[in-house]
């Protein structure tokens, strides 16, 4: 590209270094490591973090912290906080959909779009909180004096490696963390930029630190440690291609994580596959 | 003068061991090719010797069991299916002795288990899933969900014919047709209950049972015309199998080990806590992926809540487990009472304290005293790997975080117990505690309407009840 | 005053006493007793609990309609149960109303029967519904006519309504009035009491104020001497033993018809309280129709063949 001397413009914009999501906060990686997003016509968009292992492994730590306590609060809490990042998730509406078009290439319309379904997921998803055990949850009727329930409860620590979209991203951390989950979510390539920049509306809208920790950069990197780390309970691998999930299931195979893939539309059939059901029995006397 | 029990032995007149089994495929006895001798545990008898299926067998079982499933069974209306289930319950509850005999002489179970555990609740299996059958649209899985066709199942030796049922009864009642294979040492009411498909006139191929060892598991779960995976076992076995079905699309449930730990307060009504103790780890030998292995004990009762226990354990009757008053009958192999003892070697030289009831023990068959050790922590081996024998490990705690920190710090999730009377502290625990099954003020109870599976390292999916179905069916619309 | 160095008899002490115990799981006990009620007793072990029933039997007769005749043939029967075989030993004890124990006494001695006691029923049985002046007396009379084993009932609307004191004081009582001269066995009326948590409280209150033998039910109320219920009580006094070093007896009373039920509750007592309770000194069965039951079970034992009740006597 032949270079054109650049002139001083009135007022020269201020640029957003994108960082990694990390327990609340927006650290860079450890490693130092960037990576360029560059628009179609080879233009540079931003250069967020390249996550390294050991942004991922601070990554679970913050997740499996948060873990408990995200789970414990009540349904409706978490239902309110999730409404709560559709609310705020509106108001940046126009500030990520340019980012979508700039970093991918698409339409602003479609990008818009995009944004707006991923605002409705949130709401729909919000509702979810209070209705997993009406819907996956059962009371028994076995033979004998003896109470007996089924209820399903969140696994713990959730990775994600969703495609490369804002919407598969969003697709996949929200039916991990709406049961009481902790996710710790591997955003591939020109996804990062929208998924940082939704760190942000995730920061404001009360969702505890810890409980969605997002790292930018590559799955071929990340997945495989994240597979067999022995501390995440559960790996979505829905934007991992058929040929490398092998792989990653083999190495999930040391700890049983459960992994899964999803295609189609969101349905809550994604939020049971990382829930466990536990069921109680308790003697009914006097 | 004392009261000592004369024996009395169940009668063996009632079971038919044939001198050679094949295996049964397509609705027939096939010859096998190699055989290995099944005994009995309790005394080391032969009782007959058992086919070593290979590829080929399992080739042709599955062959069977594809065929059966698109021209019969998938063809089948749900309600008809439901009626051949009803009809194999049925045929249990009336050969129920007999199979309790086979499974003692088999197994080295004692025989008050099988007749009044194993069998019952496995003809309760066959009625429960039979009724299922003609109403899986309101399984939760949508409308008209889809079995996946050919299940392999892989089942272990603690619970021969129970496991069994978990898995066929389910699979069928789903429209999925089956190539099981019993574990190695304990094959015969597998084939008797062949025999039983045969009576109710199950169709050809939609039950089919290779017998064998590994290498034959290994084949059914490596068989490409193999579309779900059952299997009960080993967590390490398990991780085998994760691993050999990484690169397929094919389903998988497994129910694997488990540390269960059994938490009793110091408001437990102690004397059912004692029982439930004693049921948790004795029952079956100890042989039980959801035993409480651990007892995790309130300081407070420690001291008295151990005597009473042991007080308990002095009248655990060991012995024949054709016996009717024999309470822990024998260890299946001389493979697991080595495993065992090992353990429990591991647990003396970690400075843990061994105790057992005086009991005389036959010099023949495979035999180990129920024991408790004292004064183990977290630390020791005892404490963190399943044993799969009548030992229990005992710990104790001084505020209930604490308690269930330690009943948490395990891979395993699969059970749990807590006692006490007080009913949001029972609530609070079952709550906090990180397993599939959580027992409170009971332990080891089982029902087919009740799912049972495991956390973490213990299992993927769960068997029984509404859950158990979404292991063989694909989601409807 | 000090019971046993546990409580002093006051009200309080008393309440705290009992507010300790640990709960009773009912469908734990029930499973329990369902348990060791499938226990297979056979051949040599049968014959030992047969017998070892016949001299635990209370033989009883608590009717209206009882006459001096009725209850003559029945002392003949407790001393000889079988005339035709010398081997059956005699039972536990006669049991009947007060005013039948001279004319029991009289018999049993006449008929070389003195090591069979008369037990009486005093303290206004079946309900207990009299004054405490009245309850002394009637087993005062008792005692006065021969009776060596007092069989009292406890207040229990007193003790539903929480009144521990009460039902401790009347039993610590009639305790006194026993002295050395009478064993005191303590009735509960276990099917009014409802539930295992009072059948237990119900033992330690018995037990600490001096009974002898805690006893089921007078035979009146159903449910009597279920295995869950004499379960629970047989617990009791084992703890109580490890507590004290007291070994206080046990008497199920209503309900065992056969030799089935008698050995179920034999198996009970060894697997539970142990085989030192199995003695007549400290387990008796309060019956009437069963002793026949476990004589003809006798007669199949030694003859083979099945016995017709033409072959034992009737009273």
């Amino acid at each position: 590209m032949a270079t054109t001397p650049k002139k001083p413009v009135a007022r020269l914009e201020v640029k957003k270094t994108y960082k990694l999501y990390i327990n609340g906060a927006f650290p860079r990686s450890e490693s130092g490591r960037v990576y360029e997003i560059l628009t179609s016509k080879g233009v540079s968009v931003a250069n967020p973090s390249l996550a390294s292992r050991k942004d991922l492994r601070d990554a679970v730590v913050a997740a499996r912290a948060a873990q408990s306590g995200w789970a414990k609060a009540t349904a409706y809490n978490r239902g309110q906080i999730l409404y709560r990042i559709a609310e705020m998730l509106e108001g940046r509406a126009e500030q990520l959909a340019t980012e979508i078009s700039l970093a991918t290439g698409v339409s602003s319309k479609k990008a818009h779009d995009e944004v707006l379904a991923a605002i409705d997921r949130w709401v729909w998803m919000a509702g979810w909180s209070d209705k997993l055990s009406a819907a996956f949850g059962a009371t028994n009727p076995v033979s004998g004096p003896y109470y007996n329930f089924t209820i399903p409860e969140p696994q713990g620590v959730i990775a994600v490696a969703p495609a490369e979209s804002f919407l598969a991203f969003i697709d996949a951390i929200a039916p991990a963390i709406v049961s009481g989950n902790t996710v710790v979510a591997l955003v591939p390539g020109s996804a990062a930029i929208a998924a940082m920049t939704f760190a942000e509306v995730l920061a404001t809208s009360d969702l505890p630190a810890g409980v969605v920790n997002i790292l930018t950069g590559s799955h071929d990197e990340l997945a495989p440690w994240a597979a067999s780390h022995m501390d995440i309970d559960g790996f979505d691998i829905s934007g991992i291609s058929k040929k490398k999930r092998a792989d990653l299931k083999v190495a999930g195979a040391e700890n049983l994580k459960r992994i899964h893939h999803f295609e189609g539309a969101l349905s809550p059939t994604r939020i049971y596959a990382f829930m466990e059901t536990k069921t109680v029995w308790h003697p009914i006397g006097v | 003068m004392t009261f000592e029990y004369a024996p009395a032995p169940e009668s063996r007149s009632i079971v038919d061991i044939k001198a050679k089994y094949g295996h049964f495929i397509d609705g027939k006895f096939v010859a096998g090719k190699n055989h290995f001798a099944t005994i009995n545990p309790a005394t080391e008898e032969v009782l007959s010797q058992i086919a070593l299926g290979g590829a080929s067998d399992v080739d042709k079982a599955v062959a069977a069991a594809q065929k059966a499933y698109t021209r019969t069974w998938s063809k089948l209306s749900g309600k008809e299916r439901g009626k051949y289930l009803y009809r194999i319950a049925r045929i249990l509850q009336e050969r129920a002795r007999e199979f309790a005999v086979l499974e003692t002489l088999d197994n080295g179970k004692p025989i008050r288990e099988t007749r009044d555990i194993d069998i019952p609740l496995v003809a309760a299996h066959f009625f429960y899933h039979a009724g299922w059958a003609d109403k899986l649209d309101y399984a939760g899985l949508g409308k008209s969900p889809q079995p996946h066709g050919v299940a392999g199942q892989i089942i272990p030796w603690n619970f021969p014919l129970l496991m069994l049922a978990w898995k066929v009864a389910p699979a069928l009642a789903t429209g999925n047709t089956v190539v099981l294979k019993p574990a190695e040492t304990t094959s015969l009411t597998a084939l008797l209950f062949a025999q039983v498909c045969q009576e109710a006139e199950l169709p050809d191929g939609v039950v089919n049972i290779v017998t064998g060892d590994g290498r034959t598991g290994s084949a059914i779960v490596n068989h490409p015309g193999i579309h779900k995976i059952a299997f009960t076992g080993s967590t390490e076995v398990g991780k085998k199998i994760a691993r050999a079905i990484a690169g397929t699309e094919k389903k998988a449930t497994l129910e694997l080990g488990g540390k269960g730990a059994n938490v009793v307060f110091d408001d437990a009504p102690i004397d059912e806590a004692v029982e439930g103790i004693v049921n948790g780890i004795f029952f079956n030998q100890g042989h039980v992926c959801c035993a409480g292995s651990r007892l995790i004990l309130q300081e407070g009762i420690a001291d008295e809540f151990i005597e009473k226990l042991k007080v308990r354990m002095a009248k655990i009757r060991v012995g024949d487990p054709l016996d009717k008053n024999t309470d822990l009958g024998a260890i299946n192999s001389r493979e697991q009472l080595l495993k065992i003892q090992e353990l429990a070697g591991v647990g003396d030289s970690e400075g843990a304290e061994r105790w057992s009831p005086a009991c005389t023990l036959s010099d023949k068959g495979f035999w180990f005293a129920p024991t408790i050790f004292t004064g183990v922590t977290q630390a020791h081996r005892i404490a963190r790997e399943e044993i799969f024998g009548p030992i229990l490990s005992i710990l104790t705690f001084r505020t209930p975080q604490e308690a269930i920190e330690k009943a948490n710090n395990t891979p395993f999730g699969l059970s749990a117990g807590v006692w006490s009377e007080k009913g949001s502290r029972i609530l609070w625990a079952t709550q906090q505690l990180r397993a599939g099954v959580v027992w409170a003020n009971t332990f080891n109870k089982f029902d087919p309407a009740s799912p049972f599976g495991g956390y973490k390292e213990s299992g993927w999916g769960r068997e029984g009840g509404k859950h158990g179905l979404s292991a063989y069916l694909k989601e409807g619309k | 005053m000090s019971f046993y160095g546990i409580v002093d008899g006051s009200e309080s002490s008393l309440k705290h006493f009992l507010a300790q115990l640990p709960g009773v799981d009912q469908v734990g006990a029930e499973a329990r007793a369902a348990m060791l009620a499938t226990r297979s007793i056979k051949t040599s072990s049968k014959r030992w609990a047969i017998d070892t029933a016949i001299s635990m039997v209370d033989l009883t007769t608590l009717e209206g309609a009882d006459t001096a005749g009725k209850v003559r043939a029945l002392c003949s029967k407790a001393v000889r149960p079988d005339p035709t075989d010398s081997t059956v030993p005699s039972v536990g004890a006669v049991c009947v109303y007060n005013d039948m124990v001279a004319i029991a006494r009289t018999h049993l001695d006449s008929i070389g029967g003195e090591h069979v006691p008369v037990a009486a029923v005093s303290t206004a049985f079946p309900s207990g519904r009299a004054s405490m002046e009245v309850k002394i007396q009637d087993t005062q009379d008792a005692i006065d006519s021969g009776a060596a084993e007092i069989d009292m009932v406890i207040d229990r609307g007193a003790f539903l309504s929480g009144q521990f004191g009460l039902v401790f004081d009347e039993i610590v009582k009639i305790r006194e009035v026993c002295g050395d001269r009478a064993h005191l066995k303590v009735i509960f009326e276990t099917g009014e009491l409802v539930t295992y948590d009072n059948v237990r409280k119900a033992s330690y209150l018995a037990m600490l104020a001096g009974a002898d033998f805690i006893k089921t039910s007078t035979g009146k109320v159903a449910p009597a001497a279920t295995p869950p219920v004499v379960l629970v009580m047989l617990e009791a006094v084992r703890d109580f033993y490890s507590m004290t070093n007291h070994r206080i007896g046990v008497k199920p009373a209503g309900g065992i018809r056969n030799t089935k039920d008698a050995i179920k509750q034999l198996v009970l007592v060894n697997e539970t309280a142990g085989p030192e309770w199995l003695t007549p000194e400290l387990f008796r069965i309060g019956a009437s129709a069963l002793l026949n039951d476990l004589l003809m079970q006798r007669m199949k034992m030694d003859d083979g063949y099945y016995a017709s009740p033409n072959y034992v006597t009737i009273d």
